[in-house]
């Protein structure tokens, strides 16, 4: 949906290119070139403005939330007294690997893709495994990119089960596990040190799939989902946890989370004999592509109007920040993935991996913006799916 | 600001209906919103109906609010197109099936 929504936004612009060129042709062309930069390269490779995090905080202070049009979240959250924000109990610590990945989502709050070169070092690897051993998070979660580009993951993934975490994440796109022959294997790998594999899965169909994600990126998904069901992930009752990952398509947000899932259970059974456990619907966040996107596309005020309708308190008490800890690739903390993207690094005396010190963390309030309202909309979002 | 009778932003407002009424405002969003639960018909083909009566009503806002409730159930194009289909059967239909009263009085006034 979100290749159509910008097709449709750049033919809107075309009769204003027709008045200057006079050429329909060209136009379309024109066209044609805006969808494929759009598609094949990150914000930080087109020199976007938006790869500048200070511009994304910029604009989410603005406008709307400058003229009092819609409250700020400060403003919101402290209206049920939920100001400042500070943590729970720490229960994820997640780690993201890189920013290096084989595809190019439309709506990645990363940014990542082919031509990121950040990736994470044996040298930082090693001050997580420290923290790792004595954290008292219960769940470690790997991203990226894909967290598998890194060169180090096979040797991070072995050393980190050792330290004996209940539950051991690693958030896979799927297709890279078809993407070249060196990770055919990684189902088995998975198998054998008990990954609990979360995937994205934005539809049942390809053609939405595709729109979102690359054309290609559905067949090789189903692929790589059948392989992991081949060594037993995701069958009922196995212990091989295998979730999908469901973020809408476009500039809305996404519906019932128990609904989504009996769907995609449907759906994948009947047409590829496909088994998963739990779908996690996430909504996307209003920062990088997808921000880049809700502009281009002339959405952004009406998403950030809904995210603001849809604000539910209950879910700011539970919401992902709470109870987190995010790891960048050259490891400095933040108090989530989102603000990793937006160089919001912790509030706090201790600001890196090597200096990791979990009392102190937990004593420090979490910075906020505008964003956070899509992670406080409806059922809540978490990278564990709904929290209220 | 552009002079029409149909605003985009109006449709946020649709709640403020109350402020004139407060009772029958009140009366008839509960009424809306239990219309709209789950029941012998799930919600989601509630939608669909909702998209479909949307354009045989013509109603902007309804067209807008529905399409994107569609998308945030995950209902395809596929299903949608074919949904608007029904609909516009329907008004056609109904406005050719009254080509029997037209033939019956043809028949009637004619020699």
């Amino acid at each position: 949906m979100i290749v159509s929504f910008c097709k449709n936004d750049y033919k809107s612009l075309i009769p204003m290119n027709i008045g200057i060129l006079h050429n329909l042709s060209t136009a379309l062309e024109m066209t044609n070139q805006l969808n494929t930069i759009m598609s094949t390269k990150s914000l930080h490779k087109r020199e976007s403005d938006l790869a500048n995090a200070n511009r994304q905080l910029e604009l989410l202070s603005n406008g709307i939330f400058a003229n009092g049009e819609l409250p700020t979240f400060k403003d919101k959250i402290s209206e049920t007294n939920q100001f400042p924000l500070t943590p729970n109990k720490l229960e994820i610590l997640q780690i993201n690997l890189g920013y290096m990945c084989n595809q190019v989502c439309e709506h990645c709050h990363v940014d990542a893709g082919p031509d990121r070169k950040e990736i994470m070092t044996r040298e930082t690897m090693m001050q997580c495994l420290e923290v790792i051993k004595k954290t008292e998070a219960h769940t470690l979660d790997l991203t990226g990119g894909a967290p598998e580009m890194n060169p180090e993951f096979r040797w991070f993934v072995e050393e980190a089960s050792k330290a004996g975490i209940k539950d051991f994440i690693v958030r896979s796109n799927l297709t890279i596990i078809r993407a070249n022959k060196k990770y055919y294997d990684l189902p088995e790998f998975f198998k054998k040190h008990n990954v609990h594999v979360v995937s994205s899965m934005p539809h049942w169909t390809r053609g939405k799939t595709d729109k979102q994600r690359g054309e290609g990126v559905f067949d090789k998904s189903i692929k790589a989902l059948q392989e992991l069901n081949a060594v037993g992930y995701g069958i009922p009752n196995s212990d091989l946890r295998l979730d999908l990952v469901y973020n809408p398509s476009g500039a809305f947000l996404p519906g019932d989370q128990a609904s989504m899932e009996k769907e995609f259970k449907k759906a994948l059974k009947e047409d590829f004999d496909i088994q998963f456990h739990n779908l996690f619907a996430i909504t996307n966040l209003p920062i990088s592509r997808f921000l880049d996107y809700l502009i281009a596309s002339d959405n952004y005020e009406d998403y950030m109007y809904s995210l603001v309708e849809a604000y539910n308190p209950d879910a700011v008490s539970s919401v992902m920040c709470t109870n987190t800890i995010s790891v960048s690739w050259d490891g400095w903390l933040y108090d989530c993935d989102f603000n990793q993207m937006l160089e919001l690094k912790v509030a706090s005396k201790v600001k890196h991996i090597s200096d990791y010190n979990e009392e102190l963390l937990q004593n420090r309030k979490i910075i906020i913006s505008q964003h956070c309202y899509g992670c406080t909309a409806g059922a809540g979002s978490s990278c564990q799916g709904t929290v209220a | 600001m552009a002079k029409t009778y149909y605003d985009p932003a109006d449709l946020r407002k649709f709640g403020k209906i109350t402020e004139w009424n407060e009772e029958l405002g009140s009366k008839f969003f509960d009424y809306y919103g239990k219309v709209f639960e789950e029941g012998a018909l799930t919600a989601r083909e509630k939608s669909l109906i909702a998209l479909a009566v949307a354009h045989t009503e013509q109603c902007p806002y309804c067209i807008d609010a529905y399409t994107k409730d569609g998308l945030q159930r995950g209902i395809t194009k596929e299903e949608m197109i074919e949904a608007l289909h029904v609909g516009a059967a329907i008004k056609s239909g109904a406005t050719l099936v009254h080509g029997v009263q037209m033939m019956n009085r043809v028949n009637k006034l004619e020699m």
